[in-house]
C-alpha cells in the first residue's frame, strides 16, 4: 500500500496553483488535506502523475466574517480550526455542530473544509450541509473566477462542477434567518464511520411560529446531496406539530429519495432510517426555531 | 523516478534534513530513514490510528502524509515523550492501569492522548472514549485504556 | 514463601513498549536489506495461463521476480500444519495443504501469484503493476451450502467433490433419546467468517549469512520453533543453521499460528538465493486476503428434553468452510464439536460433520476457535427450549449443569488434539450465581425490566454459560538460569503476542526463588535461547509453559537449596529464598546473595564434583494429560433502538473460572479484551464476499473492529476451581472473552424485542440484518 510516483508541487500562491493546474490539468490532482485522497493512493486506486500542494498557500486558510453578516472560509481551512473557531459557532451552528461528527480527531487535524467540498463524497456532511445552508463556492482558474452556488456545483459522486484547471478557493455562507433551528442527526455503525444515513436540517419560521422554510439534506442516500424538498415543501405555513413533522419524514423516506443498498444498508433500511432521522432532526430543528434567538 | 526533495525537519526537538522521493509516507519517512520505529503502522488508509504522531501539536495519521509535506514544520513521536527510565505521566499511568498489551497501538493512542488532556484535562468516560475512537485496539477492549487515561488526567493535574 | 501468584504486578515489558523501543518485526533494519511485494490474483478461482514478468524485472531497482515455474522443483505444496484425525472410524479426509505461488489455477482471490524483490517497498509495488498476468476466471465456490451440489465448480479438480473431510462423533444413542423426549427443537444456524484484525499486520525478515551459513528470521508467528523446523526442512539446512526470533508481535488471535504461510518459506527461500536480507511485511489490504479468516458454519441442530428441560440428547449435522486449502486440518470443527453440549451433562450426542473446500481465503483458528459456534448452538438451541418450556433461562441452564461430583467428565467423544474430550474439574453453578448477582439477575426481571418497557424502552437481559477447553498438549519448556549479577534468565518457545508472559512467567519464577519479578528477565520466541516446544495457541501459553517453568524454577531452587546449605552449613529445610538471598531462619546474618552462589555454582578453577552440574540452571519441561476445561458466565443488558435498530450495550458483567489466576489484571486484560472481540463478531465485524468470492469489504474502513464507543465497561469477577492436571492449578482464558458473546448477544437481543417473538439463528447481526429479520416477522403476523 505505497503509492505510485508523481510530480510534486508546493505553490506558495493561489496564482502559481492555478498555473500549475492550467499546465497539468487532468493529470494534476490538488492536494488539499489529503485525508480521502491519499488513501486511495496508498490503495492505488487513484494515481495521479502530479500532486499540487495547497498546504503551502497561506491565502487559502482563513475564516473571516462577510460583510452581508455571513461567513467566508478559506478552502484551505482545517476541521480542527473550523471546530474550534468562534466564528463559526455563532454564524453557522450547523457546521459547529457537524464538525465533531466528520472522521477522527486526527483526520480533523488535517483535513480541510475545501478539500471535503472538492472531493464530493455523497457521504460526507460538509457537502450536504453547504447545500441546505445555501453555501456557495468561489472556483478560480487563469482563465476566470466564479461563484457556484452549492446546490448547483455537486454533479453526482465525486463529480462537480470544478474544470480540471479550476481551484476551490473559497466557501461564503449567508448569515442565518430569525427564528432559524437546525439539526444534524446521523447514524453510523462507528463513530469515525460514514454514515449509512444522515440528515441536516435548517428550518425557520415565521412570526407565527409557522414554518417559514425547511431546507432538508441526506447523506448517503444518492450519488451526491440529496435534498428532499417534496418533504420540505409539506411544511411550508404548517405549524411544526408532530403530526406534521411525522408527515414530512413519511415524505422524505417515500418520495424524495431512491437510495442504494450497499454492504452496510440496503434501500429499504435506508428509508427507514431517513424517516426516523428526519423526524427526529425536524423536531430538534424547530424546537431550536422557536427557543434559539437566531 | 521523480526528483528529491529536500526535507529540513525537526522531529521530538532534534533537527533533521533529508532528500525524500516525494511519494514517501510521513509513516515511512519517521520509521525507516530516521529509525523513530515507535511510529507504527497497522493500516495506511487512515483507520486504524497507530501511526499518530504530533505535526505541529495537532494528532495527524503519519500515513495519509507524504514525508515532504514535513518540510519546516515540528513532528512529536511517542520516543519525544518519556524514556524508560523515566516515563511521561500518561505512559506510567497506562503502566499502572494495565492500559496496553501487545503494545502495538500504543504509540499511536498515546500521541492522541497528548494534546486530547492538553485541550481536555478533566474528561470524564464517554469524552475519553470518544477522543480515543479513531484508534483501534484489538487487545484491551479500550477499558483499562479508559482507566489510564482517568489516571493521567489525575497525574497530569497535580 | 511471600506469595507473588496471583498478585496484581504491573508489567515487565511496558516500558519498553510505551516509549516505542520494543522491537517488532517491522522495526528490523538491516544494511543492503531488499523490499519483497507480491502480485496477487484479483480473481477468487481462475485458470493461470501465462504471466509475463519481463517488464517488471526491467524496473530499474528491481532484483528478483519469481513465479511458480521459476522456483523449478522447489516449488512444493505445505507442508500441513495439523495432520488428519487418525482416532476416528470412517473418517475422511481430504489433505490439500497451501501452496507457495499459484501455479496453474487460483483457489482464493488474493492468493500469490508473483514474488517481487526490489530496493524498496515502493519500487516493489510498482513492478507487481508491470506483471502481465493471464487469468482465465471460472465459477467460483462460495456458499458452503452449494458447496457440495454436484454441479459445483471444484476447488481441487482432483477431488470428485468439494468435501474437504467427514466425520461423525456420538455419544449414547440420539435417536433413542429423541424418541422418548417430550420436547424436539430443531433449527438452522448460520455463522458467518470474520477477521482476526491484530493491529499488526504480518512480517518476516530473513538475514542468510553466506560466511558463517547461518539464517536468521524474524517473524510475527505465534510458533518459532516448528517455522524453524519447517524453514530448514525446506531449505537443506539443518535446524541449528536457522534461527526464528519472534519479537514483540502485534497481536495474534490465531492467525499468526498458521504454518507455515507460503511468505513464510518464500522470503527466507529468496534471501539464501539472492545472499542479501529480504523484508516483506504484509499491508492491511493483503492481511484481508493473504491471513487465515475464521467462523463460517451452517448447523442443521437439534436438541431432544424432557418437559421439565432436562437435555436428553444434542445432534447436529454441521457444514463447516475450510476456505481454499486445509493445512490446519480439523482443530476448528473439532473444537466445535466439543463444545455444542456446552457446560451440561449431555448423555446423548450425533454430530456429522462435513469440511468443504470454497474459493476463499483459508480459514484456521482465530480466538474461539470453532467455541464460538458451539456454545452459539447449544445456548440458542437451551433458549429456545426454555420459551418453548416456560422455564427462565437461567433455570434451564442450572438445571443442566455438569455435576461438580462429576469431574473428571467423560464426553467420549474425541476433541482437537484427536485425545478423547475430558473435563478435568467444575464447579459452575457458583459461577452463574455470581454473575447473576453481579448483573442484578432477578431485580432485572422482576422490577428493572418491565419497569423500563413500561416506559417504552426496549431493554433486554441475557445471560449465557459456556465452557473452553484450553491449555491442550504436548508440552512446553522453560530453562531457568541463575546469574552471576543475581537476576533471573528465562528461556521459553512460545512466542508473545502480548499475554504479559514477560511479568506472568516471571511471577512464577519470583515465587520459587525469593526475587523481585522485576529481577526475572523473559526470553520468548527466539529459538536460539530455547529451540522445543510448539507456540502460542488454544489458551495454552500459561497452563503448558506457565508449568514447564513452575517446573524449572523447582529444580532450579532445589540446587539452590543444596548448594546454600553446603556453603551456609545449614539444614536445607531451615533455608529461606527471600530478596535474592538465601538465609538461614531466624539468624539473619547468615545468608548468601543468589549471586554470589551462583558464580560458586560456576568456578574458574577446581573441580565441579561427579553428579553435579555447573551452574544454577536447569530446564524442564511440562505436557498436560489433556487439556484443561475453563468455563465462564456473561450476562448482559442491552437496550435496542426498534426505529433504527442501534444498539446500546449498557453493562456486561463477566465471571470467569480459569483455575489458579497467576495475575488477576493481566486475566482482567485478557478477557475485556476477549469480550470486545466477541462484540465484534455478534454485531460489528463480518467479511462479505460476492458470488464471485471476491472480498467486498477489504479495510479497516468497511469491516468493522469495534472501537471505544462500542465496547461498554466490563465487569469482571473470578471463581477458582483448580486444574487436577497441572502443579500451578491453572486453566487457559486467552479465549474465554470471545466464546459466549454471540449466544449472549442474541439472547439479550430477544429479550429486549419480547413482542416481535424473534428468533435469532444467525451471526453476525448488524443493525441492517436485524431490520429485515423484523421486517420478516411483521410480514408474518
Amino acid at each position: 500500500m505505497k503509492p505510485a510516483p508523481f510530480d510534486y508541487y508546493a505553490p506558495t500562491t493561489i496564482e502559481e496553483a492555478l498555473s500549475l493546474l492550467a499546465r497539468y490539468g487532468y493529470d494534476a490532482k490538488a492536494l488539499a488535506g489529503g485525508q480521502s485522497l491519499i488513501p486511495m493512493m496508498n490503495f492505488r486506486l487513484a494515481q495521479p502523475s502530479v500532486l499540487i500542494d495547497l498546504n503551502n498557500i497561506p491565502d487559502l486558510f482563513f475564516i473571516r466574517v462577510a460583510q452581508e453578516g455571513g461567513l467566508r472560509l478559506g478552502a484551505m481551512t482545517r476541521h480542527a480550526q473550523v471546530e474550534r473557531d468562534p466564528l463559526i459557532a455563532e454564524r453557522v451552528p450547523l457546521i459547529f455542530e457537524t464538525m465533531p461528527k466528520i472522521a477522527t480527531p486526527q483526520i480533523r487535524s488535517r483535513g480541510t473544509f475545501g478539500g471535503s467540498i472538492s472531493h464530493a463524497d455523497p457521504s460526507a456532511e460538509l457537502v450536504t450541509v453547504s447545500v441546505i445552508l445555501d453555501g456557495s463556492f468561489r472556483l478560480r482558474s487563469q482563465a476566470g473566477d466564479r461563484w457556484v452556488p452549492a446546490r448547483e456545483f455537486f454533479i453526482g459522486m465525486f463529480t462537480t462542477q470544478l474544470e480540471p484547471d479550476e481551484l476551490l478557493t473559497e466557501i461564503a455562507f449567508p448569515p442565518l434567518q430569525p427564528r432559524s433551528g437546525w439539526a444534524l442527526l446521523e447514524i453510523s455503525r462507528r463513530p469515525h464511520d460514514f454514515a449509512l444515513v444522515g440528515v441536516a436540517v435548517v428550518v425557520n419560521l415565521d412570526e407565527d411560529h409557522r414554518c417559514h422554510n425547511a431546507r432538508i439534506g441526506l447523506l448517503s442516500v444518492g450519488d451526491g446531496p440529496v435534498e428532499a424538498h417534496r418533504a420540505a415543501e409539506a411544511l411550508i405555513g404548517q405549524a411544526p406539530t408532530s403530526a406534521a413533522i411525522q408527515a414530512a419524514a413519511e415524505i422524505a423516506a417515500a418520495e424524495d429519495i431512491d437510495p442504494s443498498s450497499d454492504i452496510h444498508a440496503s434501500a429499504g433500511y435506508r428509508r427507514q432510517l431517513v424517516k426516523v432521522l428526519t423526524r427526529r432532526a425536524l423536531s430538534l430543528a424547530f424546537e431550536r426555531a422557536s427557543t434559539k434567538p437566531y | 523516478m521523480s526528483d528529491l526533495y529536500e526535507v529540513a525537519v525537526t522531529i521530538n526537538g532534534k533537527k533533521y534534513q533529508r532528500s525524500v522521493d516525494p511519494r514517501l509516507l510521513l509513516s515511512d519517512f519517521l520509521r525507516h530513514e530516521i529509525n523513530l520505529t515507535g511510529t507504527h503502522v497497522g493500516c495506511e488508509h487512515g483507520v486504524c490510528g497507530a501511526c499518530t504522531v504530533l505535526f505541529d501539536r495537532q494528532p495527524v495519521r503519519s500515513c495519509l502524509m507524504f514525508a515532504v509535506q514535513a518540510n519546516g514544520h515540528e513532528i512529536i513521536t511517542v520516543e519525544g515523550l518519556g524514556t524508560q527510565e523515566k516515563l511521561h505521566p500518561l505512559q506510567e499511568a497506562f503502566m499502572e492501569a494495565h492500559g496496553l498489551q501487545c503494545g502495538f497501538c500504543t504509540p499511536g493512542i498515546l500521541m492522541t492522548l497528548v494534546p486530547f488532556l492538553e485541550s481536555n484535562p478533566e474528561p470524564d468516560e464517554s469524552e475519553i472514549r470518544h477522543a480515543i475512537s479513531g484508534n483501534l485496539c484489538r487487545c484491551t477492549g479500550y477499558q483499562n485504556i479508559v482507566e489510564a487515561v482517568k489516571l493521567a488526567s489525575e497525574k497530569l493535574r497535580t | 514463601m511471600p506469595k507473588i501468584i496471583g498478585e496484581r504486578i504491573k508489567r515487565n515489558e511496558d516500558p519498553r513498549l510505551l516509549t516505542g523501543e520494543a522491537l517488532f518485526v517491522d522495526d528490523v533494519s538491516i544494511p543492503g536489506m531488499l523490499h519483497a511485494a507480491f502480485l496477487r490474483s484479483d480473481y477468487a478461482h481462475a485458470y493461470l495461463r501465462s504471466i509475463d514478468t519481463s517488464a517488471a524485472r526491467e524496473r530499474p531497482g528491481v532484483v528478483a521476480v519469481i513465479t511458480a515455474q521459476d522456483m523449478g522443483d522447489e516449488w512444493q505444496p505445505g507442508p500441513p500444519l495439523v495432520s488428519p484425525p487418525p482416532t476416528v472410524k470412517g473418517v475422511v479426509f481430504h489433505s490439500r495443504p497451501q501452496v507457495p505461488l499459484v501455479k496453474d489455477k487460483v483457489r482464493h482471490a488474493g492468493e500469490a501469484i508473483a514474488l517481487v524483490v526490489a530496493e524498496s517497498r515502493y519500487i516493489a509495488e510498482d513492478a507487481v503493476e508491470d506483471i502481465l498476468v493471464d487469468l482465465d476466471p471460472i465459477d467460483a465456490v462460495v456458499d458452503i451450502e452449494k458447496a457440495l451440489h454436484p454441479d459445483a465448480p471444484l476447488v481441487h479438480e482432483d477431488l470428485e467433490s468439494n468435501l474437504a473431510a467427514h466425520l461423525i462423533q456420538q455419544r449414547g444413542d440420539y435417536a433413542a433419546a429423541r424418541a422418548r423426549a417430550d420436547v424436539v427443537i430443531k433449527r438452522k444456524i448460520v455463522i458467518d467468517r470474520g477477521a482476526a484484525g491484530a493491529m499488526e499486520n504480518r512480517g518476516i525478515v530473513a538475514d542468510w549469512d553466506a560466511k558463517s551459513q547461518h539464517l536468521t528470521v524474524w517473524d510475527t508467528t505465534q510458533a518459532p520453533i516448528p517455522i524453524r523446523n519447517g524453514i530448514a526442512t525446506r531449505l537443506g539446512l539443518s535446524e541449528s543453521q536457522v534461527r526464528v526470533i519472534a519479537p514483540f508481535i502485534g497481536g495474534g488471535f490465531g492467525p499468526k499460528m498458521m504454518m507455515h504461510y507460503p511468505e513464510e518459506i518464500l522470503i527466507p527461500w529468496i534471501a539464501v538465493k539472492l545472499g542479501r536480507p529480504v523484508k516483506w511485511i504484509e499491508d492491511r489490504h493483503e492481511n484481508f486476503f493473504a491471513t487465515t479468516q475464521e467462523r463460517t458454519q451452517v448447523h442443521e441442530a437439534e436438541i431432544a428434553l424432557t418437559k421439565d428441560g432436562r437435555v436428553l440428547g444434542v445432534s447436529h449435522n454441521f457444514l463447516h468452510d475450510s476456505g481454499a486449502y486445509d493445512p490446519y486440518g480439523l482443530t476448528i470443527p473439532l473444537n466445535t464439536q466439543s463444545h455444542v453440549m456446552g457446560a451440561y451433562d449431555v448423555p446423548n450426542y450425533y454430530s456429522d460433520l462435513k469440511v468443504v473446500f470454497t474459493n476463499k481465503t483459508l480459514t484456521t483458528p482465530i480466538r474461539g476457535a470453532g467455541r464460538p459456534q458451539g456454545i452459539f448452538v447449544i445456548e440458542r438451541l437451551l433458549d429456545i427450549a426454555a420459551k418453548e418450556l416456560g422455564i427462565d433461562p437461567v433455570e434451564i441452564r442450572m438445571r443442566n449443569f455438569i455435576h461438580p461430583d462429576a469431574f473428571p467428565y467423560q464426553r467420549e467423544i474425541i476433541d482437537q488434539a484427536f485425545a478423547p474430550l475430558i473435563l478435568d474439574s467444575g464447579n459452575y453453578k457458583p459461577v452463574l450465581e455470581k454473575a447473576a448477582t453481579m448483573i442484578g439477575y432477578d431485580r432485572f426481571v422482576k422490577e428493572e425490566g418491565p419497569r423500563l418497557r413500561a416506559e417504552g424502552r426496549h431493554v433486554g437481559i441475557g445471560l449465557v454459560s459456556f465452557i473452553e477447553t484450553t491449555g491442550v498438549g504436548p508440552y512446553e519448556g522453560a530453562r531457568i538460569t541463575v546469574e552471576a549479577s543475581g537476576k533471573i534468565r528465562v528461556a521459553t518457545g512460545v512466542g508473545t503476542q502480548g499475554q504479559g508472559h514477560f511479568t506472568s512467567f516471571a511471577q512464577i519464577v519470583a515465587e520459587q526463588l525469593g526475587v523481585g519479578v522485576e529481577d526475572v528477565h523473559v526470553s520468548t520466541g527466539d529459538t536460539s535461547e530455547f529451540h522445543w516446544g510448539t507456540g502460542t495457541f488454544a489458551s495454552r501459553g500459561a497452563v503448558v509453559a506457565g508449568n514447564a517453568i513452575h517446573a524449572s524454577a523447582l529444580a532450579v531452587r532445589y540446587k539452590i537449596l543444596k548448594l546454600a546449605s553446603k556453603v551456609l552449613e545449614a539444614p536445607e529445610e531451615e533455608l529461606e529464598l527471600e530478596d535474592g538471598q538465601v538465609r538461614v531462619a531466624d539468624i539473619p546474618n547468615m545468608s548468601i546473595s543468589l549471586g554470589e552462589l551462583a558464580l560458586l555454582a560456576n568456578p574458574l578453577r577446581g573441580a565441579v564434583e561427579p553428579g553435579t552440574e555447573p551452574g544454577l540452571e536447569a530446564t524442564a519441561y511440562f505436557g498436560p494429560q489433556y487439556g484443561a476445561a475453563a468455563f465462564g458466565v456473561h450476562a448482559m443488558i442491552l437496550e435496542v433502538d426498534p426505529e433504527t435498530m442501534m444498539v446500546e450495550i449498557k453493562r456486561y458483567v463477566v465471571v470467569e473460572d480459569c483455575g489458579t489466576i497467576l495475575n488477576p489484571m493481566i486475566l482482567e486484560g485478557q478477557i475485556h479484551g476477549g469480550v470486545a472481540m466477541g462484540i465484534g463478531n455478534a454485531f460489528y465485524e463480518r467479511l462479505v464476499f460476492d458470488e464471485n468470492g471476491q472480498l467486498l469489504n477489504a479495510s479497516l474502513a468497511d469491516y468493522l473492529i469495534p472501537t471505544a464507543s462500542e465496547v461498554p465497561r466490563i465487569e469482571v469477577g473470578h471463581e477458582e476451581t483448580r486444574s487436577p492436571l497441572n502443579p500451578l492449578g491453572t486453566k487457559g482464558a486467552g479465549e474465554a472473552g470471545t466464546i459466549p458473546v454471540p449466544a449472549l448477544f442474541a439472547q439479550a437481543l430477544e429479550n429486549a424485542l419480547p413482542d416481535l417473538n424473534l428468533e435469532i439463528l444467525e451471526m453476525p447481526l448488524s443493525p441492517n440484518r436485524l431490520f429485515e429479520l423484523v421486517q420478516e416477522k411483521e410480514r408474518d403476523k
